[in-house]
């Protein structure tokens, strides 16, 4: 296992490095020049070389990819172009909203798609099968931006039923931010009527996000089960006596579940890309927002900064799902290939 | 006491029971096809992308570019049959036209991606060694990222544009082809009969092209037949964010983020465009299914 | 094609009756496919008495696999068994409950396939997987006297460190290893009828032979009946007291396994008594029975094996013979055979209607 771990950490490290230089010639790569931007297009070009200068971008590539190093190893992202505050700040500002947002997708993904998919297994072609495979084929074809446009249509606009777009009501104050999420934040100050207002706004965004979560969760559940049902260990358990439900829960789906850590982690990075299109249309200031921002306006530090944010995220989540996924199949532990 | 007649070695008859089975591996495939209703309601989705494709011109109601400022945002009709936009345009007229542009567009990139990968999967996994650690490596660094994310950060980078989204997709769909194929190259690196073809003489080059690609073929189509609703999905998602095709091409997902503004009142707009990105994905899923099903052997046993 | 009438009240000897264990009449057992009903089974009889080692024996294909699945009631839909009796102690199973089979599964009648470790759950350590065998049937033992004995049974199957192994997983096990847990899950409950689907096939031959002498020395200890499924012929001499011989999803022979195999009756036995090779004449070709086993698809009229018989006859095609019975405890299904079932004429004959295609 621990081998196993520290092989893990240094693909990492390798992995990080190689983000960090693609991002970073990735940057110089964008053929309209920021600066020129960031000027003005009225201004003269003296004004763009002295910016040049100040930014350091007259230097040789190699010395600007040391300085670039050494800024983020002190954890100096640049300054958001858009904003005018360190782009770190501006993480660390937006990060937890989405985090927020992320978590309740993946918790509606789990809680729903799991169940589902395994009924859909059991079940296999019956009423519930076919429902189930065309809810989660609806849900993975389903363009999210769209989605989060029909559903705010429907239940903000002619319902009613739910709040609009963004985190909180507009007469309502944010509670002492000690995490920046919400619920947590508000639970803290013992605001009940900001947590609940924070959790009814939650509702259409997460569900939003969370169906394509169910939608994948519930795809490898099923075909997962169904490899797993037709394996002799599982004849063995019926063979022994055992009633339908502890061979399906505690032999077959034990297994089954193996395959579907896995697929938790690729769905959150489906979860980082859907929040990109999710917030922009939920006005949830997230950094799904602030990245899309970034991208249309060409604020370099920002998406240089935040892709590696997010990458790094990504990396990270991608670990601990290996690692979990280690600690559940105990053949991994022994048989490195 | 007699003992039963020694088998012969019949070419001919050899042959005529390799035909056999091959007519019936074939058959099965068609039998297992028409038995599969989904996968036929997906062939049928993609054969009418097609055809309305190939027959835009002739299908559109009106000039999808033209702009009658005084038909502005009017509600489905028989002379508009999914309603005009705010700049005046029929909307039917643009949908049927932007198949033609996601159909592009899903080609492309799966034209540049899939041998793309191919290439890189196979050598690496052939030659192993240094040249595996490094395309690996790269190829891990591109699947660090999430794909719409990567996508739009090249996008982003290259600049808004057709091409250059297409360009984007197509850079981050290659590690997954590259990773499969060189996972299917490991596997049957050390088959015996590629052995054998090494015993025979055969350069790299020969193997690698002649006969292990072949056998990456059919895993390689399943995952991308699979791919092919998220490419689309991601090219609307590029589309609607301003970075991919940019106005006044009638790409979807631009008209779902031009509807946007319009949403409470004329909600025809964005609906439609966003719903014809939900049948032809779903067509697409449905398809890149049913292959998969057909192509998996053990699903032809029962 | 015409049917037989008998009379199966008198179907046994009386002496007979009370050590059955296991009665299959005419059991059959069909699959429907793509291509059209697979029909694995076409009436199998055979009887197993208490404390007995029967063998099934037969080719790959032949049914015995599924024979053993129907016996528990486990065939998986849309397989299903349409025909026959299964009497266990007298109790006909296909009559029998789910919740009535499940009390049976395990306890009374228990089963070890062929692959020991995939037939291990691979997340579940071994040792509790011995002890869940026990938690199912015995409701009232704690989960601690479970895995004790557990343990027991693993050191009684001659596992070294009992305690630690069962600990351990079923991949880091060896093949024998694997096979001996398998074995102790499901005598632990000291069933009265164990069936083993080809236990040895999958090791290697050292531990062939150890594991043959552990299942014998435990069936001795713990009373078991063992119907043993094989297709080595070798295996059944060393093990068997009774063996029957199926051939395209029906028994043909069964009898003694010395008088089997010393004196087979049916073509079928003997053509593949043939088949093994003879020292004495070391310059013989190879005896291969002529044709190939028919498609359970298109199952043929009459007398399965007649195709590739020597010395089938007209009404071989015609009507598929019943098991005649011969002297003590022998019965072969052969027209061959019909009037030398001198001592008992009217008890021997067991109704067997041929398949369904051919119409009545």
């Amino acid at each position: 296992m621990r081998g196993y771990l520290l092989r893990r950490l240094v693909t990492l490290t390798i992995t990080i490095a190689g983000i960090m230089v693609m991002t970073f010639f990735t940057s110089l790569v964008v053929p309209l020049d920021p600066l020129a931007a960031l000027a003005g297009p009225q201004a003269p070009p003296e004004t763009v070389e002295r910016l040049r200068t100040l930014y350091g971008f007259d230097q040789p590539l190699y010395v600007q990819f040391g300085r670039y190093v050494a800024r983020l190893a002190r954890g100096d992202l640049g300054v958001s172009f858009q904003t005018s505050r360190p782009v770190l700040q501006d993480i660390v500002t937006y990060f937890p909203a989405t985090l927020e947002l992320a978590t309740f997708a993946i918790l509606v993904g789990i809680g729903v798609g799991i169940p589902l998919g395994v009924l859909s297994a059991v079940y296999k072609n019956r009423a519930i099968d076919h429902f189930c495979r065309i809810l989660s084929l609806i849900g993975v074809s389903t363009p999210v931006f769209w989605l989060g446009l029909v559903l705010m249509l429907v239940f903000y606009f002619k319902l009613g039923w739910l709040p609009e777009p963004g985190r909180l009501d507009i007469m309502l104050l944010e509670p002492a931010r000690v995490t920046g999420v919400l619920l947590i934040d508000s639970a803290i100050a013992r605001d009940l009527e900001v947590f609940a207002d924070a959790l009814k706004h939650l509702v259409l965004p997460a569900s939003v996000l969370g169906l394509v979560g169910v939608a994948s969760i519930s795809r490898i559940t099923r075909s997962s089960m169904l490899e797993v049902l037709s394996q002799e260990y599982v004849k063995t358990a019926r063979i022994k006596g055992l009633s339908e439900f502890p061979v399906i829960v505690r032999h077959a789906l034990r297994n089954a579940l193996v395959p579907t850590v896995t697929v938790v982690g690729l769905t959150y990075g489906l979860l980082l890309e859907g929040s990109v299109l999710t917030e922009t249309i939920f006005s949830w200031p997230g950094l799904g927002r602030y990245m899309a921002n970034a991208f249309l306006t060409l604020d370099l530090n920002t998406i240089v900064g935040g892709t590696m944010f997010v990458a790094l995220t990504f990396c990270l989540v991608n670990l601990l799902v290996d690692l979990a996924y280690a600690f559940l199949n105990p053949k991994i532990t022994y048989t490195e290939s | 006491m007699s003992t039963a007649p020694a088998p012969t070695l019949d070419l001919t008859e050899a042959r005529r029971r390799r035909a056999e089975a091959r007519w019936r591996y074939l058959r099965d495939t068609y039998v297992l096809w028409r038995r599969n209703r989904l996968m036929l309601l997906g062939t049928a989705i993609i054969l009418g992308l097609l055809l309305v494709a190939a027959l835009a011109p002739l299908l559109a109601t009106a000039n999808p570019y033209e702009q009658i400022l005084g038909d502005r945002l009017l509600p489905p009709s028989a002379k508009h049959f999914f309603g005009t936009d705010g700049l005046g345009r029929d909307i039917f007229s643009r949908v049927v036209y932007g198949a033609r542009v996601t159909l592009t567009i899903a080609l492309l990139v799966a034209a540049i991606s899939t041998p793309l990968g191919m290439l890189i999967g196979i050598v690496a996994g052939y030659l192993g060694g240094a040249v595996d650690e490094i395309m690996m490596r790269l190829a891990d660094v591109f699947l660090a990222f999430p794909r719409l994310i990567l996508a739009i950060a090249f996008a982003a980078a290259l600049g808004p544009g057709v091409e250059n989204a297409i360009l984007a997709i197509a850079i981050a769909q290659w590690p997954s082809y590259a990773r499969l194929a060189r996972a299917e190259t490991l596997n049957v690196k050390n088959n015996d009969y590629i052995q054998a073809m090494r015993v025979l003489g055969a350069g790299k080059m020969r193997i690698m092209a002649g006969h292990i690609a072949p056998m990456c073929l059919s895993s390689i189509i399943v995952r991308m037949s699979l791919d092919m609703g998220t490419i689309i999905l991601t090219a609307a998602g590029l589309g609607f964010l301003g970075l991919g095709a940019q106005p006044p091409m009638p790409e979807w997902g631009l008209m779902v983020a031009d509807g946007r503004q319009f949403l409470v009142d004329q909600w025809w707009v964005s609906t439609l465009p966003g719903l014809a990105i939900l049948v032809i994905v779903m067509g697409f899923n449905l398809l890149g299914d049913g292959i998969r099903d057909v192509l998996d052997p053990r699903q032809r046993q029962l | 094609m015409f049917w037989i009438p008998g009379n199966d009240s008198c179907e046994v000897e009386a002496g007979l009756a009370e050590d059955l264990l296991l009665d299959v009449r005419d059991l059959r057992v069909e699959f429907p496919t793509l291509r059209g009903v697979v029909h694995a089974l076409q009436g199998v009889t055979f009887q197993l008495k208490r404390r007995e080692t029967l063998g099934l024996a037969g080719e790959t294909g032949c049914g015995k696999s599924v024979t053993a699945l129907a016996v528990l009631r486990l065939i998986s839909p849309p397989g299903r068994i349409s025909q026959g009796r299964i009497l266990f102690e007298g109790r006909d199973l296909l009559a029998a409950s789910e919740a009535e089979m499940r009390e049976l599964r395990g306890s009374q009648i228990s089963m070890i396939l062929q692959e020991p470790k995939m037939s291990l759950n691979p997340v579940i350590r071994v040792g509790a997987q011995v002890a869940e065998t026990l938690l199912v049937h015995e409701k009232t033992l704690s989960r601690r006297a479970a895995a004790e004995r557990a343990v027991e049974m693993l050191a009684a199957l001659g596992i070294p460190d009992p305690q630690r192994t069962a600990q351990r997983y079923s991949h880091e096990l060896s093949g024998g290893m694997a096979q001996r847990v398998m074995i102790a899950m499901m005598l632990v409950t000291r069933p009265k009828l164990l069936i083993a689907d080809e236990p040895t096939s999958a090791l290697d031959v050292t531990i062939q032979a150890q594991i043959l002498e552990l299942m014998k020395a435990l069936k001795r200890e713990i009373h078991t009946a063992l119907l043993l499924i094989t297709h080595d012929l070798g295996v059944m001499a060393e093990t068997c007291d009774r063996v029957a011989v199926m051939y395209a999803g029906t028994v043909v022979e069964q009898g003694p396994v010395k008088t089997v195999l010393k004196r087979p009756q049916h073509p079928y036995t003997q053509g593949l008594l043939r088949t093994i090779p003879n020292d004495a004449t070391p310059d013989q070709p190879l005896f291969s029975i002529r044709g190939t086993v028919p498609s359970l698809l298109q199952p043929p009229t009459g007398c399965a094996f007649a195709p590739r018989c020597e010395r089938a006859m007209a009404e071989c095609t015609q009507a598929v013979p019943p098991q005649y019975r011969l002297e003590a405890d022998h019965q072969v299904a052969c027209f061959l055979h019909r009037g030398r079932d001198s001592k008992h004429p009217q008890i021997s004959q067991i109704t067997q209607i041929g398949p369904k295609s051919s119409g009545l």
